[in-house]
């Protein structure tokens, strides 16, 4: 019938049994074992937590050689499912011909998915591993390419994880 | 006409048609790179390879007539595989840096490679390097890397601008586009070849790296920069407009437009020099007041005179619609016949092609509502003489600005009240003593007239505090389309000003006129029905490409 087995009634239990002692009792045992076990529980805010390389974070963009990488393509900000992304190009004399006036992300319209990473034909866009981010308004979390720029040696896990999954 | 056969369809054609034209006409698609339907026949790039039956080999539709009784076919077996062969050698060389490449969003190469070719390049050796970023001339940009030789900017160049100097040099794939020794792309036409260019080897040195195509919406509307009135497409990003684009018309423009139109004649729309609301003189500095102020002052001050103190300058930058109700405001409302309009042609600056020496949009249609004075255009004399000999007091002057005339600036001290409409701050609004924000051509509803006759509409591509963008005729962006309120980007700058004819019929309700209009259209109802020439006409008539005046019906003689 019941695929949980017999099913227990008040009226069938025993004196002892009706007093629940030793189920208190063995539930006791359970906490006190725990007790001297190692935790692990983090004292968050007190203790931070490293996410993997896998994690996504914030996205930044990457500077190597003191130049963004980014060529202001605009295909992060067309991607991008929330519209959080601005992109503003403009000309430079550098190779790459064309690099971003301006960079902004509306860290209140992003929704971590990483499409941006994704889709970016230089690798210019990233997903870092910062996810403190708090902020007091709607102007504050407008981050521009001040917040955003992050040099190659800071981004080295997530890049290294970027290619061991291409 | 004959009988053909495409892809199993059954079809009549001219016999004087090539295949790809029969097919284009039928709204099949057979796609190509160097065939421009109004460019010579090159068949270089070999994308428009067909099949014909009983033919031995593909041919290429662009240069092949049609027969009676041909059988083609665009999708067959042999037909894709040739497609992807001409794709693949196309893109061997070519340096695929659409990232950074402006074309990119409107490329043929681009697009063609999603639908006809096979997403994988076999190629590993090398790319060929070639110039990059080479100044063609001053508007024209070349990235020879990118150029795919199609020949259609050196067709263009020679067919439709005259100006012989683009030309291939080396061989095979080391093929270099470039001028002859000494000269530069820098016929008026010269960006023509931008948009015509199937890649981004052409691209614009005024639009360069501004934006990228999917984020603007795009408005139809035409050029202001002369008589001819080309038709184009207005490109706006965060209300501002980026660029224009020549749009097809086979009765003005043919699809081209010339390069001053393109590059200068949309700049002063978000110049920071623009009138941003009404402005009254008061203690000999302007300062910005409310609308309903200003009126009150335009009405005090033209009650304050007699009516033949008053006069007014209509203008050939205007709309046929603001014109029509300046012209009935003075006639009926104040009641003077002194009323005029100022030409402004630059002779010699005009050619067969598109330019005419009549720089204003609008000086036919202009003088047709009224405001040229009893003849068409001799009202603006008479009016010069009344302020020079002090008999006229007050001016009221449409959107022109008349002070750089060194005939009127010379009398305009005689006048006691200046009242100027304006888009922007130039030598009449510095004198004028209430200025009047006017709305820009690409923010108002109106129709302009053509040298030709050719009546024309225009469409609020911008927006603005009081007049939200057309919906109509507007291919919107994702960005226009999803921006919230608190979003930074999507917005732009939206200023305070009005159409002309709205700002007159307020000023003609206040002095008990009967002028009361929802709308630009029904201002253009009540010309249709009044002025003999616009008979019939109607916004919908006019549509996308515009519908020719009745000529005949003009009455005035100076036309
Ligand atoms: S996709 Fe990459 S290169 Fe393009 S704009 Fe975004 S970050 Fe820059
Ligand atoms: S992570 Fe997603 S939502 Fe955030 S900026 Fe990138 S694409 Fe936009
Ligand atoms: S021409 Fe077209 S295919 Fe070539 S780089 Fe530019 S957008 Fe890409
Ligand atoms: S520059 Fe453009 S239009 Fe001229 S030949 Fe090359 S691809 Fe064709």
């Amino acid at each position: 019938m019941s695929s949980y087995g017999k099913i227990i009634r008040k009226k069938d239990l025993s004196i002892l049994q009706k007093t629940y002692i030793p189920e208190i009792l063995k539930g006791l045992r359970i906490t006190i074992r725990q007790m001297f076990r190692p935790t692990f529980t983090s004292q968050f805010p007190e203790e931070r937590f490293k996410p993997d390389s896998s994690f996504r974070g914030r996205p930044v963009l990457v500077v190597e050689n003191g130049v963004e990488r980014c060529v202001a393509c605009g295909l992060c900000a067309r991607v991008c499912p929330a519209l959080a992304i601005e992109v503003q190009a403009a000309e430079t004399e550098l190779e790459k011909e064309r690099y971003p006036l301006k960079f902004e992300i509306n860290m209140v319209r992003c929704i971590f998915c990483g499409f941006c990473e994704e889709v970016c034909p230089e690798e210019a866009i990233v997903m870092s591993d910062e996810y403190l981010l708090v902020f007091s308004s709607q102007e504050e979390a407008l981050f521009g390419k001040e917040k955003l720029l992050k040099s190659t040696e800071d981004l080295k896990e997530r890049l290294e994880f970027l290619r061991s999954h291409r | 006409m004959i009988k053909i056969k495409i892809d199993g369809k059954e079809l009549e054609v001219d016999p004087k048609l090539t295949i790809i034209q029969a097919a284009s006409q039928n709204g099949i698609e057979i796609p190509h790179f160097c065939w421009h339907p109004k460019l010579s026949i090159s068949g270089n790039c070999r994308m428009c390879l067909v099949e014909i039956e009983k033919m031995p080999k593909l041919v290429i539709s662009c240069a092949t007539q049609v027969t009676d009784g041909m059988v083609i076919k665009t999708k067959s077996e042999k037909v894709v595989k040739a497609r992807n062969a001409v794709m693949e050698f196309l893109l061997i060389n070519h340096p695929l840096d659409c990232p950074i490449c402006d074309e990119a969003g409107e490329c043929k190469l681009q697009d063609y490679t999603y639908k006809y070719s096979v997403g994988s390049s076999r190629f590993q050796e090398d790319k060929i390097h070639k110039p990059k970023r080479v100044e063609l001339g001053p508007n024209v940009m070349l990235d020879v890397e990118r150029c795919i030789m199609c020949s259609r900017c050196i067709r263009f160049s020679e067919e439709i601008a005259h100006q012989k100097v683009l030309t291939f040099t080396e061989r095979g794939t080391n093929v270099i586009l470039t001028t002859f020794p000494g000269t530069r792309l820098d016929n008026p036409y010269s960006m023509n070849v931008v948009d015509i260019c199937p890649v981004g080897a052409l691209t614009s040195r005024d639009f360069r790296f501004k934006a990228r195509v999917w984020e603007m919406s795009s408005t139809e509307s035409i050029c202001i920069g002369c008589a001819r009135g080309c038709n184009t497409n207005v490109w706006v990003r965060n209300n501002e407009i980026l660029r224009l684009t020549p749009r097809e018309n086979k009765e003005v423009n043919s699809s081209w437009m010339c390069d001053e139109g393109r590059v200068n004649s949309f700049k002063f729309v978000s110049n920071e020099n623009r009138v941003n609301g009404p402005m009254i003189r008061k203690d000999g500095i302007h300062v910005e007041v409310g609308w309903d102020e200003a009126i009150s002052k335009v009405v005090s001050e033209l009650r304050t005179y007699r009516k033949h103190e008053i006069a007014g300058i209509g203008s050939a930058y205007c709309t046929n619609e603001d014109n029509y109700i300046f012209s009935r405001f003075f006639k009926e409302v104040i009641g003077s016949a002194n009323i005029g309009f100022l030409q402004h042609t630059k002779s010699g600056d005009e050619d067969d092609l598109l330019i005419r020496a009549d720089k204003t949009p609008n000086s036919f249609g202009a003088s047709v509502v009224g405001v040229g004075g009893e003849n068409g255009t001799d009202g603006i004399e008479h009016i010069f003489k009344g302020i020079a000999s002090g008999a006229i007091k007050v001016l009221y002057v449409l959107e022109d600005n008349i002070a750089a005339n060194p005939r009127i600036a010379e009398v305009l001290s005689n006048l006691e009240i200046l009242i100027v409409h304006s888009s922007t701050k130039n030598e009449t609004t510095k004198r004028a003593d209430v200025v009047l924000s006017a709305s820009t051509f690409t923010e108002k509803y109106g129709t302009y007239t053509n040298f030709n006759g050719y009546v024309q509409c225009v469409r609020p591509a911008v927006a603005m505090i009081e007049q939200e963008r057309a919906p109509d005729r507007m291919s919107m962006s994702r960005w226009d389309k999803f921006a919230a309120r608190n979003d930074t980007w999507g917005k732009g700058t939206k200023r305070d000003a009005r159409s002309s004819w709205r700002i007159i019929a307020a000023i003609a309700s206040a002095m008990g006129g009967k002028m009361k209009y929802a709308a630009a259209e029904e201002v253009f109802k009540e010309i249709a029905e009044h002025i003999p020439a616009f008979k019939g006409l109607s916004y919908s008539k006019i549509g996308s490409h515009g519908a020719s005046l009745k000529k005949e019906l003009i009455k005035t003689s100076k036309l």
